[in-house]
């Protein structure tokens, strides 16, 4: 018995070291504002997520610098869900009930988002979302900082189908409702463009897919009917890395069938040599490549803080940046971290994003962003090849019957996540229809 | 300013040149080149295709250097002035020099450079540019490198030059190639003749594979009626060939996938396989030994970027070595207490599984880190109508290899005779005077140490994160149980059938609805059958 004791004891150990990784220092006085942060740190998501924790302590630290909000220390409240969408619902209702914070940050997949929407809706708190995701919600409580379908997906088909002159299509990515909803939108707004059903290929993969050969040659063989064919990649996480050095080893080069991706970022291409890869590209709102002073400012500062010069950027670190501006702009204009107030207040608040723009918050608790279209280099970079002008966020997307007549706004008197711009009502308190 | 400026630079070329060589054949002044290439700075991607235009209608052979870096993501201008210049380091870096004189330019800065953008558009534009530039070049290799250029793009408006190309030519690989480009030209081309169509047509199904079928395709679109039939009947053979290429090739997709199954199963079909220690930890040895690539690669990288391609032969010792010493660590600090309790084992080496996880995900962060493939693992070759990628061809070898030495330490070694002895009857061994303790160490390490040896081959294909090592915990475990416990044959013949399986599965019912057949087969299989396709027989299974 005393062996399964130290076996415990060891998982104790390691438990507590994690924990204590984890743990903030505590503020002594009571006076402080607690921030939540929900974040996976370890599991499958810990790959992407651990980042956007660190961009909140970043975030906190430059704001206590400036000397707090409404005269008070901002204090982060570290919890880790651990990649367990369940667990997201909990550790949510444990930052809101014990420890009292005024607002979360977090959130990566759109499982997690939608395991915690209910906690926060009861007990009525803010949650910060900084992912893309793909649409057809607004909850009263949530603000989704991050690209909806129509600022990434939309004009990236764009670009491909006017630079490219792709008339053939793979959509391609794991299997969950982020990539399933994206891709049901994609192909119904290709089939509006006149694209063939024969001409659009859909594939999904398991989460952590790593034996592509398969698809890659499925992907190759779609492409030699003599039209142009691209793939949009909805893939996630760190299923891209074997996936691209398939496409890299099977020979597919960017000119002949450019993949863009929606989830690839500069994070995840610190993990591959990308000289095969030039060409393809990614659809995003902010690369960190972007050369404006705002930018290099914000790189410089954070990779000081994380004490890496070599510490990259992304996109989702960019929404929470905007995320957390928004909701310090709003506690100052409302003068209260009272949740009602703030809600109020953040409606039609700007700040500056990173790339020269200004994110401004819609009364559908989406934000204006530019559309960045990149091609990756030789460096694990992207190169900007188009820009577009800020583009609001629409909830509900125009291209799907079930939800073109549907609207998210806010605002009295609507004050409704889906209301119904031909029946004129308002499809009730939650959020999906 | 503009003018001055301009005046200013032309002087200066002028008098750079002069002590230049005279000449080769269709070179226009230095004075009149210079603007054409600096015209590749400003403006859009557009604008940079027209520039690209007017320097190849140049014909002067100085331009093909500068569209290759420009093609390379390399060309960089001067923001103040706009000229465009080399760099003798890649990134923007070293000195500076112009691109048509190759003179020194001492007065422009690293800082004040900025890269001349390319796209997917231009880079075709670009190769089609310089193919078209090179295609009389006095090189051979140059020659078949525009050749093939030609061949891809295949534009209408290059027949004149192609013709006169094909004319010249002396070496009879390189004139198939512009044979093969002007027929696909030919089928391209509204106004060329029937006949002249006709005669193209074999000569583009001799391209073979998914090229040809492309270039068939396309033809056959706008192909008048009467010569319909006949590129019909070339697709048709052409599919029916890659009909029987395509299942060659799903085998060897199995045979690849079963060799990575193969390698992350092994270790255990020695941990669990023979010792019978359910070893959860078992995916995280693997992740070490990947790891272990990692810290190697890194270390050749920082301090002798020459020794790069040897690095996984480096990594491969060190890998067992750390590995299997943890294992040992493992097995004489935990497991050896939990003998013949299965589930305790189970527990204690699911907890330290996250335990190293959460350890390495503290050192070197939860981030995917970069093991780089040697330049003999990347990229593909082809066989026949099969393409076999390089990397997944050495894991089958490096896969095989290891089956081997192993089945060969246990049949002839000292070490494999007293593990046999021990995991037979264990009692028996130690009154014959075998240290059985120091035996389940030997035996535990192997198996960890083999783990780590999968790693290492595995991070050449996947992502090495905290996490490599969960992807794999499962499927190894399906395959040395369906394989038959305590056989290493067994895994073997398990390993390539779930690989074979899997991948005559895919096509049809897609990654997701694949897997979950696999497993729904391996469960009936093994309601049928127990322990497995080879059972060990006899009394040692009931101790």
């Amino acid at each position: 018995m005393t062996v399964v004791n130290r076996a415990i004891a060891g998982l104790g150990l390691g438990v507590a070291m994690t924990m204590g990784a984890i743990a903030v220092p505590a503020f002594a006085q009571d006076d402080t504002i607690k921030v939540g942060v929900l974040h996976s740190l370890s599991g499958t998501m810990a790959i992407s997520e651990t980042t956007l924790k660190d961009t909140m302590l970043f975030l906190i630290d430059e704001q206590n610098k400036k000397g707090g909000l409404l005269g008070k220390q901002l204090e982060a409240v570290v919890v880790d869900p651990a990649s367990d969408w369940p667990l997201f619902a909990e550790k949510a209702r444990e930052l809101i009930e014990v420890n009292g914070v005024a607002a979360v940050f977090g959130c990566w997949t759109s499982s997690s988002r939608k395991s915690v929407l209910p906690v926060f809706e009861e007990l009525n708190s803010i949650l910060f979302y900084p992912v893309q995701y793909e649409g057809e919600e607004s909850q009263r409580n949530v603000f989704y900082t991050g690209a909806a379908p129509n600022q990434q997906a939309i004009p990236a088909v764009d670009y491909l189908m006017e630079n490219e002159g792709v008339e053939r299509w793979v959509l391609a990515g794991t299997d969950y409702v982020y990539p399933q909803t994206t891709n049901k939108i994609l192909e119904q707004y290709l089939m509006d463009k006149g694209v063939a059903k024969e001409d659009i290929m859909i594939n999904y993969t398991p989460f952590g897919h790593s034996d592509w050969q398969t698809i890659v040659s499925d992907i190759k063989t779609f492409g030699s009917t003599g039209k142009k064919t691209a793939v949009v990649s909805t893939i996630n996480g760190d299923a891209n890395v074997p996936f691209y050095k398939e496409l890299a080893n099977q020979g597919i080069k960017a000119e002949d069938i450019p993949v863009v991706a929606f989830s690839v970022g500069e994070e995840e291409l610190a993990g591959f040599d990308t000289t095969p890869l030039v060409g393809h590209l990614a659809a995003w709102n902010y690369f960190q490549s972007v050369d404006v002073p705002a930018n290099e400012e914000f790189i410089s500062a954070w990779q000081t803080f994380m004490n890496d010069p070599e510490k990259v950027t992304n996109d989702p670190m960019e929404a929470t940046v905007i995320g957390f501006h928004l909701w310090v702009a709003a506690v100052e204009k409302a003068g209260t971290t009272d949740t009602d107030a703030v809600l109020d207040a953040i409606i039609g608040l700007e700040t500056p994003n990173l790339t020269g723009g200004i994110a401004k918050m819609l009364p559908n608790h989406h934000i204006t962003k530019p559309v960045l279209i990149g091609e990756i280099q030789a460096d694990g970079q992207f190169e900007v090849v188009s820009e577009s002008d800020l583009v609001p966020g629409d909830a509900w997307s125009d291209f799907l019957p079930e939800s073109k007549m549907i609207e998210a706004d806010w605002t009295a008197p609507i004050s409704c996540g889906n209301y119904n711009t031909e029946t004129k009502t308002c499809g009730g308190d939650t959020a999906t229809p | 300013m503009n003018a001055i400026l301009f005046l200013q630079r032309i002087a200066l070329f002028l008098v750079l040149t002069l002590g230049l060589a005279v000449p080769a054949q269709a070179q226009i002044a230095d004075a009149d080149l210079l603007p054409l290439v600096d015209a590749l700075a400003p403006g859009n991607f557009k604008d940079r295709e027209g520039a690209i235009g007017v320097l190849v209608t140049t014909g002067d052979q100085r331009v093909v250097p500068i569209l290759e870096v420009l093609l390379e993501g390399e060309l960089y201008f001067d923001d103040a002035t706009g000229k465009v210049v080399f760099t003798s380091a890649p990134s923007g870096k070293g000195t500076i020099s112009d691109p048509v004189t190759g003179a020194e330019l001492p007065t422009l800065t690293e800082d004040g450079l900025e890269k001349v953008k390319v796209n997917n558009g231009l880079r075709r534009v670009l190769r089609t540019a310089i193919g078209q530039m090179t295609l009389l070049s006095e090189d051979a290799g140059v020659r078949r490198f525009a050749a093939q250029s030609i061949l891809r793009d295949a534009d209408p408006a290059q027949l004149e030059l192609l013709d006169s190309a094909i004319a010249a030519e002396t070496d009879d690989d390189i004139q198939l190639i512009m044979q093969r480009a002007r027929a696909v030209i030919m089928l391209k081309t509204p106004e060329a003749s029937i006949e002249e169509k006709t005669a193209a047509v074999p000569i583009a199904q001799a391209i073979g594979g998914r090229d040809a079928l492309n270039i068939l395709t396309t033809a056959l679109a706008g192909a008048p009626a009467e010569l319909q039939p006949t590129i019909q009947s070339a697709i048709d053979g052409l599919a029916r060939d890659r009909a029987v290429w395509d299942v060659a090739q799903n085998v060897w997709f199995g045979i690849s996938l079963g060799s990575v199954l193969l390698l992350a199963a092994i270790g255990l079909a020695i941990t669990f396989g023979v010792m019978g220690v359910i070893n959860m930890a078992h995916g995280e040895m693997v992740m070490l030994g990947a790891y272990t690539t990692f810290v190697v690669q890194e270390i050749i990288r920082q301090n002798f970027p020459g020794l790069f391609d040897w690095s996984l032969a480096i990594a491969l010792p060190l890998a067992f070595l750390v590995t299997g010493l943890i294992g040992i660590a493992i097995e004489r600090g935990i497991i050896r207490f939990l003998y013949g309790r299965p589930l305790e084992t189970l527990l204690a080496t699911w907890g330290l599984s996250l335990i190293i996880q959460q350890a390495v995900q503290r050192i070197f962060t939860a981030n995917i880190r970069e093991v780089g493939n040697p330049s003999w693992m990347s990229g593909s070759f082809e066989l026949g109508g099969l393409a076999i990628t390089w990397n997944r061809f050495y894991i089958v070898i490096f896969a095989i290899m290891v089956f081997l030495t192993l089945l060969c330490v246990l049949k002839y070694t000292a070490i494999g005779l007293h593990m046999r002895a021990v995991t037979q009857n264990r009692r028996m061994a130690s009154s014959m005077g075998i240290r059985t303790p120091l035996v389940d160490a030997m035996t535990f390490g192997l198996g960890s140490g083999i783990a780590g040896l999968a790693g290492v081959a595995l991070s050449q294909i996947g992502n090495v994160s905290p996490n490599l090592g969960q992807g794999y915990i499962i499927d190894s475990f399906m395959v040395v149980v369906f394989g038959g416990v305590g056989n290493l044959w067994g895994t073997l013949v398990g390993a390539l059938t779930l690989g074979i399986a899997n991948k005559f599965i895919e096509p049809y019912a897609g990654a997701v609805l694949g897997k979950i057949i696999i497993l729904v087969l391996i469960i009936l299989f093994i309601q049928r059958r127990p322990r497995g396709l080879f059972a060990l027989k006899g009394r040692s299974i009931e101790a």
